[in-house]
């Protein structure tokens, strides 16, 4: 059963196609990876997913509702959620306040409640800061309960974005690249983290560029090369496939 | 063609060569810097005022100029040097105000130095008006007109052969990219206060004979040179002169035709329907962001 | 119960409230109490506007323009139609809520410096058709105003309006705080920290921008209103460019994000030209010193540098690099 599914998306930006007529779907429940090269069109594509990006030709579909062309707030109440290869932590904020901002959509609050402090609100307020300090736990930034944005680590600010964007409660979590930049210790940390992840029923798409994390995750893989679909399937078959090797892999995967 | 239209079409071209000129000057510091140099216009109001002292002391006019484009300049770069430079990095809305307060900084020295008076200076070439189509211009004018053609054209020169220039033009486009190729940014930055400061005092002093000078001539003329650059395009050239002839000519029209009280309206008019419509002005190249 | 009054927001508030009623001790004459009232009508502005800038991360350099709008407004209708100036307070500061509503959405899909030109341009607008249109408004020289009166009684008199702007300020600090730290208010910050990463969240960036627009636009005119009816008099001085940045510049040094810190930069940048016409002709050079001498020895404000050397904390600037 397909969450997600693409059908001949283009992106063009004044002559150069960085996505072009690309169709794949995304089951649900798994870990789909999507690799290539860099240039291949893979943050691109992550941003058509998300409502950054209008595609110039083609449609996305999430389950029953087409998404194609609307703004991302509406793919986020779509139960799209995604991390940034370019971190877009809110550096003005504490770690819990950067998670907290993530349960926006369940938290419903008027003008009049906001502005006058209603009694209801500072439950509810309670009740988001216990929720946002539970994903901090999940994620493993226990030790950063009171810590701000701004003195974090970078390995611990990519798992802050994925505690963010959990607290969203997805169907669709999109990582751009999260092991860029992580050594292998936390690597191998972060795969487990999406291992949990996936075993809360949330569907999964990696875009990634270390081999190791792809194949040791992925259910599936699609292979990007110039903004089209170069090949997909498991991760063994495109580890043999022959055009896959030579636009990307190299001779030797370990 | 009605003597008329005539007569508003010349004074438009005349005011649009001033307001040319101080978009030029927001341009080029916007280009190297990224900032908006609020006080762009004081260097107008400097120029012409510097050059009606310096004749009050006896200096024939052609020196005066040159010496008050020089303290124009100076004027530029020591803002620059202990305004801007000490604030690098910081916020636009702190830039702005920086700007802003030197402006307000420059206003009160005016005032010290001189008076609140209003001053002027002899035409260059007399002050008998030529006729065309029906139409007085004034000599002064075709200074005005002459001299901002060849600044337009010294400057295209500067910016398209010279090293210096196409050093700035470098920054301008990518500040990381120029650093490391060895482009003193610092530098860039330095010299472009200095060049959009002369610029200004360049105008200032050119239509003097024609509006007067005062210690606060520069309020106006700043702000209407700056909705000419955002006009044409902010950090274009060629923008900001199309853009200053294009709201000169609309201001005269306007107030001709339309309503002479509210002339000072319509170059922010022009500025906000730019903004509204064609962000990147008549001239501007598109601005992408990338996530 | 004491981490309860040691929380910023309670603390802030128990010390605003103190400040108001504890400065009376020290005003001896009618001029002081003037300078109080005037920074009070400022820091109601403040308040406001420091949710536009501080906390939602956007420029507004034509906000006198509200101010000037909600006075001329509020003026215009009790003295040349003889409103009762209570309604016409109110009438003048929804039209102003109104006009931002509208112009507002146009306006905010600009960014940075662009947004920064267009509020500027809107003000410019503003102040000079407010001094062409001199049937109704006086022109130049600006007209009276009537003053307010509340339930029969007439506001006069320096004690009175202290009294009144101090507990109009408390609330507009309060509602402020209140927005701040709702859910609506975390969006807003946000939205400032990264538009990008708020947006997939789930939050509507246009409309949230276009809220705070609106309120400090209210704030901005009823500060306005009342500083008409509490003068007698307005001017178009009120609206210019000079004003917005004046305003600007009390949000900016009391400290970007910090409400209180509004509070504090409009008392010291109001009392400040009192102080520097002691300076007579420097008067000018002085400010504008001032001016360019805060923004770049305190650029993050007072107030949240104050706090930054008391936690010794690091703080990243907005828009560095990493």
């Amino acid at each position: 059963m397909s969450l997600l599914r693409v059908q001949g998306l283009g992106k063009e930006f004044g002559g150069v196609r960085a996505v072009e007529n690309l169709s794949f779907s995304v089951a649900q429940g798994i870990v789909h990876s999507i690799i290539g090269p860099n240039g291949a069109g893979k943050t691109t594509l992550l941003n058509l997913l998300t409502g950054i990006y209008v595609p110039t030709a083609g449609g996305i579909y999430l389950g029953e509702r087409e998404l194609t062309g609307r703004p991302p707030y509406e793919y986020a109440a779509a139960g799209v959620a995604r991390t940034f290869q370019n971190l877009q932590v809110f550096f003005n904020m504490s770690a819990i306040e950067n998670v907290m901002v993530g349960r926006y959509r369940h938290e419903r609050c008027g003008l009049a409640a906001a502005l006058l402090r209603f009694p209801a609100q500072a439950r509810a307020e309670s009740a988001c800061r216990d929720a946002a300090a539970e994903l901090l736990e999940f994620v493993g930034l226990g030790g950063y309960l009171g810590a701000h944005a701004d003195a974090m680590p970078y390995g611990a600010l990519k798992r802050l974005e994925v505690a963010r964007a959990l607290a969203t409660e997805p169907q669709l979590l999109l990582l751009d690249e999260p092991a860029a930049g992580l050594n292998p210790t936390e690597t191998r940390e972060f795969e487990t983290l999406i291992g949990r992840i996936a075993a809360r029923g949330i569907t999964v798409v990696l875009v990634e560029h270390n081999m190791r994390l792809v194949m040791g995750i992925s259910d599936h893989v699609l292979v990007l090369d110039y903004g089209c679909k170069l090949a997909e399937g498991t991760a063994g078959e495109m580890r043999a496939d022959p055009r896959v090797v030579e636009a990307y892999l190299g001779a030797t995967v370990h | 063609m009605s003597a008329q239209l005539a007569q508003y079409l010349l004074s438009g071209i005349t005011i649009g060569a001033i307001y040319a000129l101080v978009a030029l000057g927001f341009s080029i510091i916007f280009n190297a810097s990224h900032v908006i140099n609020f006080a762009q216009g004081e260097f107008v109001m400097i120029g012409g005022m510097t050059t009606v002292s310096l004749i009050g002391t006896g200096l024939p006019l052609p020196l005066a100029i040159v010496a008050a484009v020089a303290v124009a300049a100076a004027m530029g770069l020591a803002l620059e040097k202990f305004a801007v430079e000490p604030a690098r990095g910081a916020p636009v809305v702190t830039l702005i105000i920086i700007t802003i307060g030197a402006s307000i900084f420059l206003r009160g020295l005016a005032i010290l130095v001189w008076d609140k008076k209003l001053h002027t200076l002899p035409p260059f070439s007399g002050h008998r008006p030529i006729e065309i189509a029906g139409a007085a211009l004034l000599p002064q004018s075709l200074w005005v007109l002459g001299v901002t053609l060849a600044i337009v054209l010294a400057l295209s020169w500067f910016f398209g052969r010279t090293l210096l220039g196409k050093a700035i033009l470098a920054t301008s486009h990518q500040r990381l990219a120029a650093q490391l190729v060895g482009i003193n940014v610092r530098q860039v930055v330095f010299i472009s206060f200095g060049l959009s400061a002369a610029l200004g005092a360049v105008a200032g002093i050119l239509i003097t004979p024609i509006t007067l000078t005062a210690w606060d001539v520069g309020i106006m003329l700043g702000l209407k040179g700056f909705a000419a650059a955002v006009l044409g395009g902010l950090g274009s050239g060629p923008g900001a002169v199309l853009g200053g002839l294009v709201l000169g000519i609309a201001e005269t029209l306007s107030a001709g035709y339309l309503s002479s009280a509210y002339k000072d309206v319509i170059a922010f008019v022009l500025m906000l329907a730019v903004l509204f419509f064609r962000p990147r002005g008549l001239l501007g190249g598109r601005v992408t962001e990338r996530v | 119960m004491i981490s309860w009054l040691a929380s910023p927001r309670t603390g802030g508030m128990l010390a605003l409230i103190a400040a108001i009623a504890l400065l009376p001790l020290a005003l001896s004459n009618n001029y002081f109490y003037e300078v109080a009232i005037l920074v009070g009508l400022n820091a109601i502005l403040c308040v406001g506007l420091n949710l536009l800038i501080g906390y939602a991360g956007q420029i507004s350099l034509g906000h006198a323009g509200f101010f000037g709008l909600g006075g001329y407004g509020s003026a215009i209708l009790s003295a040349r139609y003889g409103w009762p100036p209570l309604a016409a307070l109110a009438a003048a500061t929804a039209a102003v809520g109104l006009i931002a509503f509208v112009i507002g959405r146009p306006i905010l899909r600009l960014r940075g410096h662009y947004l920064a030109m267009a509020t500027l341009g809107m003000g410019v607008i503003v102040s000079i058709v407010v001094s062409t249109e001199d049937g109704f408004t006086g022109g130049p020289d600006g007209m009276s105003v009537p003053p307010l009166t509340l339930a029969g009684m007439v506001l006069q008199g320096e004690r009175v309006w202290y009294w009144v702007v101090g507990a109009l300020l408390v609330a507009a600090v309060w509602l402020a705080q209140n927005l701040i730290e709702s859910p609506t208010g975390r969006a807003l910050r946000a939205l400032s920290g990264s538009e990008v990463g708020a947006e997939v969240l789930g939050i509507d960036s246009s409309r949230h921008k276009l809220l705070v627009f609106v309120i400090s636009a209210v704030y901005a005119a009823i500060a306005g209103g009342l500083t008409a009816h509490y003068s007698g008099f307005i001017t178009p001085g009120k609206a210019s460019f000079f004003h917005s940045i004046e305003l600007v510049t009390m949000v900016v040094f009391g400290g970007m994000a910090s409400t209180f810190g509004a509070v504090i930069g409009a008392a010291i940048l109001t009392t400040l030209p009192q102080v520097l016409t002691v300076f007579k002709e420097y008067e000018m050079v002085a400010f504008g010193a001032v001016m360019m001498g805060t923004m770049i020895f305190v650029p993050k404000g007072l107030v949240p540098s104050l706090a930054m050397m008391a936690r010794r904390r690091p703080v990243r600037p907005r828009g560095s690099n990493r």
